[in-house]
Protein backbone atom coordinates (compact mmCIF):
# COMPACT_ATOMS: atom_id res chain seq x y z
CA UNK A 1 0.00 0.00 0.00
CA UNK A 2 1.63 3.23 -1.10
CA UNK A 3 -0.52 5.62 0.90
CA UNK A 4 1.15 7.61 3.65
CA UNK A 5 0.56 6.08 7.01
CA UNK A 6 1.08 8.25 10.02
CA UNK A 7 3.90 6.85 12.05
CA UNK A 8 3.00 6.89 15.69
CA UNK A 9 5.75 5.92 18.03
CA UNK A 10 4.69 3.23 20.38
CA UNK A 11 1.65 2.40 18.35
CA UNK A 12 0.49 -1.13 18.75
CA UNK A 13 1.41 -3.21 15.83
CA UNK A 14 2.26 -6.75 15.11
CA UNK A 15 6.04 -7.17 14.97
CA UNK A 16 6.05 -7.77 11.26
CA UNK A 17 4.35 -4.51 10.33
CA UNK A 18 6.54 -2.57 12.79
CA UNK A 19 9.61 -3.71 10.94
CA UNK A 20 7.98 -2.87 7.66
CA UNK A 21 7.28 0.58 9.04
CA UNK A 22 10.94 1.05 9.98
CA UNK A 23 12.06 -0.16 6.60
CA UNK A 24 9.74 2.27 4.90
CA UNK A 25 11.00 5.11 7.04
CA UNK A 26 14.58 4.22 6.29
CA UNK A 27 13.85 4.21 2.58
CA UNK A 28 12.23 7.63 2.84
CA UNK A 29 15.26 9.00 4.69
CA UNK A 30 17.64 7.57 2.10
CA UNK A 31 15.69 9.23 -0.64
CA UNK A 32 15.66 12.52 1.20
CA UNK A 33 19.37 12.44 1.87
CA UNK A 34 20.15 11.57 -1.71
CA UNK A 35 18.15 14.37 -3.21
CA UNK A 36 18.57 17.16 -0.69
CA UNK A 37 22.04 16.69 0.65
CA UNK A 38 24.82 17.25 -1.81
CA UNK A 39 28.03 15.52 -0.99
CA UNK A 40 30.01 18.69 -0.77
CA UNK A 41 31.85 18.70 2.51
CA UNK A 42 33.45 22.05 1.87
CA UNK A 43 30.38 24.13 1.02
CA UNK A 44 30.87 27.70 2.21
CA UNK A 45 28.39 28.63 4.88
CA UNK A 46 27.65 32.34 5.07
CA UNK A 47 29.54 32.73 1.85
CA UNK A 48 31.53 35.94 1.65
CA UNK A 49 33.17 36.33 -1.71
CA UNK A 50 35.79 35.16 -2.54
CA UNK A 51 35.93 31.60 -1.21
CA UNK A 52 39.38 30.91 0.18
CA UNK A 53 41.60 27.92 0.62
CA UNK A 54 44.10 28.11 3.44
CA UNK A 55 47.02 25.84 4.01
CA UNK A 56 50.27 25.94 5.90
CA UNK A 57 53.65 24.36 6.16
CA UNK A 58 56.28 24.95 8.82
CA UNK A 59 57.42 28.23 7.39
CA UNK A 60 54.34 29.99 6.04
CA UNK A 61 50.59 30.21 5.62
CA UNK A 62 49.19 30.13 2.09
CA UNK A 63 45.91 31.74 1.04
CA UNK A 64 44.43 31.07 -2.37
CA UNK A 65 41.41 32.58 -4.08
CA UNK A 66 39.92 32.25 -7.54
CA UNK A 67 39.31 35.67 -9.06
CA UNK A 68 38.88 35.16 -12.80
CA UNK A 69 38.61 38.30 -14.86
CA UNK A 70 39.80 40.58 -12.06
CA UNK A 71 42.52 42.93 -13.12
CA UNK A 72 45.52 43.41 -10.87
CA UNK A 73 44.69 47.12 -10.74
CA UNK A 74 41.32 46.34 -9.19
CA UNK A 75 42.73 44.17 -6.42
CA UNK A 76 43.86 45.41 -3.02
CA UNK A 77 45.52 43.40 -0.27
CA UNK A 78 46.23 44.51 3.26
CA UNK A 79 47.37 42.89 6.45
CA UNK A 80 46.65 44.32 9.84
CA UNK A 81 47.09 42.64 13.21
CA UNK A 82 47.15 39.08 11.85
CA UNK A 83 44.14 39.78 9.68
CA UNK A 84 44.26 39.62 5.93
CA UNK A 85 42.00 41.90 3.90
CA UNK A 86 41.23 41.15 0.28
CA UNK A 87 39.14 43.64 -1.60
CA UNK A 88 38.51 44.61 -5.14
CA UNK A 89 36.17 44.66 -8.05
CA UNK A 90 35.44 42.36 -10.92
CA UNK A 91 34.44 44.24 -13.99
CA UNK A 92 32.93 42.88 -17.15
CA UNK A 93 33.70 45.14 -20.07
CA UNK A 94 30.85 46.20 -22.28
CA UNK A 95 31.24 44.65 -25.70
CA UNK A 96 31.45 47.04 -28.62
CA UNK A 97 28.79 47.28 -31.24
CA UNK A 98 25.35 45.87 -31.48
CA UNK A 99 25.30 42.97 -29.07
CA UNK A 100 22.61 40.46 -28.18
CA UNK A 101 23.18 38.32 -25.10
CA UNK A 102 21.94 34.74 -25.16
CA UNK A 103 23.35 33.85 -21.77
CA UNK A 104 24.75 35.80 -18.85
CA UNK A 105 26.03 33.61 -16.08
CA UNK A 106 29.11 35.54 -15.03
CA UNK A 107 28.74 38.26 -12.47
CA UNK A 108 30.50 41.55 -11.92
CA UNK A 109 30.70 43.43 -8.66
CA UNK A 110 32.77 44.43 -5.67
CA UNK A 111 34.09 42.18 -2.95
CA UNK A 112 35.78 42.50 0.40
CA UNK A 113 36.84 39.73 2.72
CA UNK A 114 38.58 39.93 6.07
CA UNK A 115 40.27 36.76 7.17
CA UNK A 116 41.71 36.19 10.63
CA UNK A 117 44.92 34.27 10.24
CA UNK A 118 45.44 31.29 12.49
CA UNK A 119 49.01 32.21 13.37
CA UNK A 120 51.13 35.29 13.82
CA UNK A 121 52.72 36.32 10.58
CA UNK A 122 55.73 38.48 10.05
CA UNK A 123 54.93 41.70 8.26
CA UNK A 124 58.01 41.47 6.07
CA UNK A 125 57.53 38.02 4.70
CA UNK A 126 54.36 38.51 2.66
CA UNK A 127 54.21 37.99 -1.07
CA UNK A 128 51.32 37.63 -3.46
CA UNK A 129 51.10 36.37 -7.01
CA UNK A 130 48.14 36.54 -9.33
CA UNK A 131 48.20 34.33 -12.41
CA UNK A 132 45.43 32.98 -14.61
CA UNK A 133 42.85 34.42 -12.27
CA UNK A 134 44.18 32.66 -9.16
CA UNK A 135 45.56 34.76 -6.31
CA UNK A 136 48.15 33.05 -4.11
CA UNK A 137 49.32 34.84 -1.00
CA UNK A 138 52.23 33.54 1.02
CA UNK A 139 52.58 34.85 4.55
CA UNK A 140 55.73 33.86 6.41
CA UNK A 141 55.05 32.85 9.97
CA UNK A 142 56.48 35.04 12.68
CA UNK A 143 59.52 33.43 14.28
CA UNK A 144 57.64 32.57 17.47
CA UNK A 145 54.95 30.83 15.43
CA UNK A 146 57.29 28.44 13.71
CA UNK A 147 57.64 25.06 15.28
CA UNK A 148 60.83 24.91 17.32
CA UNK A 149 62.69 21.74 17.70
CA UNK A 150 63.65 21.09 21.29
CA UNK A 151 66.57 18.78 21.76
CA UNK A 152 66.31 16.28 24.53
CA UNK A 153 69.39 15.44 26.48
CA UNK A 154 69.51 12.25 28.37
CA UNK A 155 70.53 12.86 31.92
CA UNK B 1 30.66 51.64 -12.02
CA UNK B 2 29.00 48.78 -10.20
CA UNK B 3 28.06 49.00 -6.56
CA UNK B 4 26.84 45.46 -6.43
CA UNK B 5 28.65 43.10 -4.11
CA UNK B 6 29.67 39.77 -5.46
CA UNK B 7 28.04 36.77 -3.85
CA UNK B 8 29.59 33.38 -3.48
CA UNK B 9 28.36 30.89 -6.01
CA UNK B 10 29.46 27.34 -5.66
CA UNK B 11 31.10 25.76 -8.61
CA UNK B 12 28.70 23.85 -10.76
CA UNK B 13 29.73 20.22 -11.08
CA UNK B 14 29.35 18.83 -14.52
CA UNK B 15 26.17 16.83 -14.98
CA UNK B 16 26.89 14.32 -17.61
CA UNK B 17 25.70 10.99 -18.86
CA UNK B 18 29.16 9.71 -19.65
CA UNK B 19 31.48 8.70 -16.84
CA UNK B 20 34.81 10.42 -16.54
CA UNK B 21 37.84 8.31 -17.18
CA UNK B 22 40.32 10.69 -15.59
CA UNK B 23 40.19 11.17 -11.84
CA UNK B 24 39.22 14.42 -10.21
CA UNK B 25 36.17 16.66 -10.05
CA UNK B 26 34.91 18.34 -13.20
CA UNK B 27 33.08 21.64 -13.14
CA UNK B 28 30.97 23.47 -15.65
CA UNK B 29 32.29 27.03 -16.01
CA UNK B 30 29.87 29.97 -16.01
CA UNK B 31 29.62 31.50 -19.47
CA UNK B 32 28.37 34.60 -21.18
CA UNK B 33 27.25 34.13 -24.76
CA UNK B 34 26.46 37.01 -27.01
CA UNK B 35 25.84 37.52 -30.69
CA UNK B 36 26.77 40.30 -33.04
CA UNK B 37 26.15 40.63 -36.75
CA UNK B 38 29.33 38.78 -37.56
CA UNK B 39 29.90 36.27 -34.84
CA UNK B 40 28.89 34.55 -31.65
CA UNK B 41 31.25 34.95 -28.71
CA UNK B 42 31.53 32.70 -25.67
CA UNK B 43 33.26 33.97 -22.54
CA UNK B 44 34.00 31.35 -19.87
CA UNK B 45 35.46 31.82 -16.39
CA UNK B 46 38.08 29.14 -15.88
CA UNK B 47 40.46 30.31 -13.14
CA UNK B 48 43.69 28.41 -12.79
CA UNK B 49 43.74 27.33 -16.43
CA UNK B 50 46.75 28.45 -18.41
CA UNK B 51 46.35 29.29 -22.10
CA UNK B 52 48.10 26.03 -22.95
CA UNK B 53 45.69 24.10 -20.76
CA UNK B 54 42.59 24.82 -22.83
CA UNK B 55 41.36 22.24 -25.28
CA UNK B 56 38.69 23.09 -27.81
CA UNK B 57 37.19 20.27 -29.75
CA UNK B 58 34.64 20.57 -32.51
CA UNK B 59 33.08 17.52 -34.08
CA UNK B 60 29.61 16.54 -35.16
CA UNK B 61 28.44 20.10 -34.53
CA UNK B 62 29.29 19.84 -30.83
CA UNK B 63 31.84 22.26 -29.41
CA UNK B 64 33.57 20.99 -26.28
CA UNK B 65 35.65 23.34 -24.14
CA UNK B 66 37.97 21.70 -21.63
CA UNK B 67 40.31 23.48 -19.24
CA UNK B 68 42.86 21.66 -17.12
CA UNK B 69 44.26 23.04 -13.86
CA UNK B 70 47.52 22.15 -12.23
CA UNK B 71 47.92 21.47 -8.56
CA UNK B 72 49.22 24.65 -6.98
CA UNK B 73 49.73 23.46 -3.44
CA UNK B 74 52.86 21.49 -2.72
CA UNK B 75 52.60 18.14 -0.99
CA UNK B 76 54.05 19.46 2.23
CA UNK B 77 51.20 21.86 2.83
CA UNK B 78 48.54 21.03 5.37
CA UNK B 79 45.01 22.19 4.63
CA UNK B 80 43.53 24.56 7.22
CA UNK B 81 40.42 25.70 5.41
CA UNK B 82 38.96 24.68 2.09
CA UNK B 83 36.06 26.73 0.81
CA UNK B 84 36.30 25.77 -2.81
CA UNK B 85 37.35 22.76 -4.79
CA UNK B 86 39.67 22.79 -7.72
CA UNK B 87 39.20 20.62 -10.73
CA UNK B 88 39.09 20.79 -14.44
CA UNK B 89 36.39 22.53 -16.41
CA UNK B 90 34.25 21.23 -19.21
CA UNK B 91 31.25 22.44 -21.13
CA UNK B 92 29.66 21.47 -24.40
CA UNK B 93 27.65 23.52 -26.86
CA UNK B 94 25.70 22.70 -29.95
CA UNK B 95 27.09 24.58 -32.90
CA UNK B 96 24.88 24.89 -35.92
CA UNK B 97 25.95 25.23 -39.51
CA UNK B 98 25.41 28.95 -39.14
CA UNK B 99 28.96 28.99 -37.82
CA UNK B 100 32.03 29.08 -40.02
CA UNK B 101 33.56 26.18 -38.15
CA UNK B 102 36.97 26.50 -39.73
CA UNK B 103 37.61 30.00 -38.40
CA UNK B 104 36.88 29.75 -34.71
CA UNK B 105 39.43 31.65 -32.60
CA UNK B 106 40.17 31.40 -28.90
CA UNK B 107 42.18 33.44 -26.44
CA UNK B 108 42.74 33.08 -22.73
CA UNK B 109 43.65 35.74 -20.22
CA UNK B 110 43.31 36.11 -16.42
CA UNK B 111 41.46 32.83 -16.29
CA UNK B 112 38.81 33.91 -18.79
CA UNK B 113 38.44 32.19 -22.15
CA UNK B 114 37.13 34.17 -25.10
CA UNK B 115 35.93 32.04 -27.96
CA UNK B 116 34.79 33.76 -31.13
CA UNK B 117 32.69 31.77 -33.58
CA UNK B 118 32.29 33.69 -36.83
CA UNK B 119 29.02 33.29 -38.60
CA UNK B 120 29.01 31.67 -41.98
CA UNK B 121 28.52 34.08 -44.84
CA UNK B 122 24.96 33.05 -45.48
CA UNK B 123 24.03 33.71 -41.86
CA UNK B 124 25.24 37.29 -41.72
CA UNK B 125 22.61 39.95 -42.12
CA UNK B 126 23.16 41.47 -45.48
CA UNK B 127 22.18 44.91 -46.50
CA UNK B 128 20.67 44.94 -49.94
CA UNK B 129 20.98 48.10 -51.84
CA UNK B 130 18.04 49.29 -53.80
CA UNK B 131 18.98 51.16 -56.86
CA UNK B 132 16.63 53.27 -58.79
CA UNK B 133 16.59 52.12 -62.39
Amino acid sequence: MAALIRWMPGAFAAPRSAFAEMARLRREMDRLLESGFRERPFAPEAGVFPPLNLSEDDAAVYVRAELPGVSVDDLELYTHDDKLIIKGERRIAAEPGNVNYHRREREAGTFQRILSLPVHVSSEGISAAFTDGVLTIKLAKAPEAKPRKISVTSA
Amino acid sequence: MSEKELQVREKEPLATQAEHTRPGPVFSPPVDIFETDDSITVLADMPGVRPGGVDIDLRDDVLTITGGVEKTASEKERVLLQEYETGRFERKFNVSDRIDQGNITASMSEGVLRLVLPKAEKARPRKIEVRSS
